[in-house]
């Protein structure tokens, strides 16, 4: 039997970079490209998400159903169609010129995919605020309302700056699943990490290695961000002790 | 002697959670301006219930609160400016831990622009040495013990210079050689005129500085009476039950 079903499989087909010489810049400018795709578009969703977060919370039933059926949606559909419909519906309508920032961003495609990210990630972060504000003793509201405070002003002068504490690691977390999700943008050609290895894969003819480039820079990105913030988080909770 | 002016007022109050438990069955209460009021009773006998109720902390199922005969509980009343009127002091402390002690003390009168920031400084510090603590005031509340940090609860609300104060329990949470400097401090409020309902289970404290005593069990007030005679002669079964129990 001289057919192996693990040709190709081989390190020398795994690691084999010879590619990227010639096509560095794809994977350079790909990292940056995602890098700047995740976080604006984690950065936007931050006010909407805690807008959706305080109308959860309230007391008047429509705010509540309105918010809970924007974040079921956004939570309960694929990502890439989400992508599809807005892209092929919305942005038929509004059209983005076609303009290069940075020498290689066309907003053209930029906008449009910022705008999903954010949409999809306002409702997953609306979830780490509220989460982040319940978990606030109920006794700080109760003593800012018993002062005289109004619900507004006990909510941003008392509450949300206690949430904070809560919020934000989870929501650095919301970024490391950004730069992974943000790879579902290169169906639409947005010259991100994965689009660069896509590119790359189908210029050279190497199916494989181009790839396995990707998840490693993926990796190296994320694996020490989330180190980070487990270890960020764990000094937090010990100063915690008021 | 002074005539009496009546300031908090409940009237058939009933207060049901979530239409199962019945934690208020029809409370009437009056208190005078410069009482001292303390609530006596068995735990889950609904007195803090009715405590919260009075400033709304807790919306009445029925029955009206009123403060200085206006009625809390009509939807229009805004209750904002009415809780300014009315300190209240927690089981928990309920001190904000992202602020420092003085700040504690300076959020309300400075956001709510009774005071400029440099009076409520300067009214908050008074405070401060008034219970001994002036030189915690630039730390955070999780550097300080419970009965320090009750105290500091207490100033905070006298700090919107309030014409009643209700005490939810404040000395529960204490451990026992804390107790004393909170009740102390609450002497002295009630010996300055303060008006004063006090939930509570101190029967020594309820005895000694209170006007008159209320005891409640299963959301009802059985007995109220002056301090003396219903700790010496209680005439309700229940209230000479509990009684020989706690006393």
């Amino acid at each position: 039997m001289d057919w192996n079903p693990f040709e190709g499989m081989s390190p020398s087909n795994f690691f084999n970079f010879s590619f990227l010489p010639k096509y560095l810049s794809f994977f350079v400018q790909g990292v940056e490209y995602t890098l700047l795709l995740s976080v604006v578009s984690v950065a936007l969703a931050i006010l909407p998400a805690l807008l959706l977060a305080l109308m959860r919370l309230s007391k008047w039933k429509p705010l509540k159903w309105v918010s809970g059926a924007y974040i079921a949606v956004f939570r309960s559909t694929p990502l890439m169609v989400q992508l599809y419909i807005i892209y092929y519906g919305l942005f038929s309508l509004i059209k983005v010129p076609t303009y290069t920032i940075f020498g290689f961003i066309d907003i053209s495609r930029f906008i449009p995919g910022v705008v999903v990210l954010a949409l999809n990630s306002s409702a997953y972060v609306a979830e780490i605020i509220r989460a982040g504000i319940l978990a606030v003793d109920a006794g700080q509201m109760e003593a800012a309302r018993s002062l005289g405070l109004s619900k507004g002003t006990s909510m941003m002068l008392v509450v949300l700056p206690q949430a904070i504490k809560n919020i934000l690691p989870a929501l650095a977390n919301e970024l490391v699943t950004m730069v992974k999700e943000s790879s579902i943008c290169s169906v639409l050609g947005m010259a991100e990490l994965m689009w660069g290895a896509k590119t790359v894969a189908n210029t050279t003819y190497k199916t494989l290695s181009p790839y396995v480039l990707a998840a490693l820079v993926y990796f190296l990105i994320n694996f020490p961000a989330s180190k980070a913030i487990e270890a960020i988080e764990r000094r937090m909770r010990r100063g915690d002790r008021r | 002697m002074e005539i009496a002016v009546e300031i908090i007022r409940a009237e058939n109050v009933y207060k049901s959670f979530d239409s199962k438990v019945h934690a208020l069955c029809g409370c009437s209460l009056s208190v005078q301006k410069g009482e001292v009021v303390a609530i006596i009773g068995p735990s889950g006998s609904g007195k803090s219930t009715l405590l919260r109720c009075m400033n709304l902390l807790e919306i009445p199922t029925s029955g009206k609160i009123l403060f200085e005969g206006t009625e809390l509980t009509q939807k229009h009343v805004k209750i904002d400016a009415y809780r300014q009127r009315m300190g209240m002091v927690f089981q928990h402390f309920n001190l904000f831990p992202h602020k420092t002690v003085l700040e504690n003390i300076m959020l309300a009168p400075v956001q709510l622009k009774r005071k400029t920031k440099a009076q409520a400084r300067e009214a908050a510090m008074q405070l401060l040495d008034r219970i001994g603590l002036a030189d915690k005031a630039d730390t955070y509340p999780n550097m300080l013990s419970g009965g320090q940090k009750q105290r500091i609860a207490i100033v905070r609300a006298l700090a919107m210079e309030p014409e009643a104060m209700l005490f939810d329990e404040p000395t529960s949470a204490l451990d026992p050689e804390m107790v004393g400097e909170v009740l102390d401090l609450m002497r002295s409020l009630a010996a300055e005129g303060m008006t004063m309902v006090v939930v509570t289970h101190e029967m020594g404290f309820a005895r000694e500085v209170a006007d008159r005593v209320i005891f409640m069990d299963e959301g009802r007030i059985l007995e109220e009476n002056r301090p003396e005679e219903l700790f010496d002669h209680p005439q309700h079964p229940r209230t000479q039950l509990f009684l020989s129990k706690v006393l």
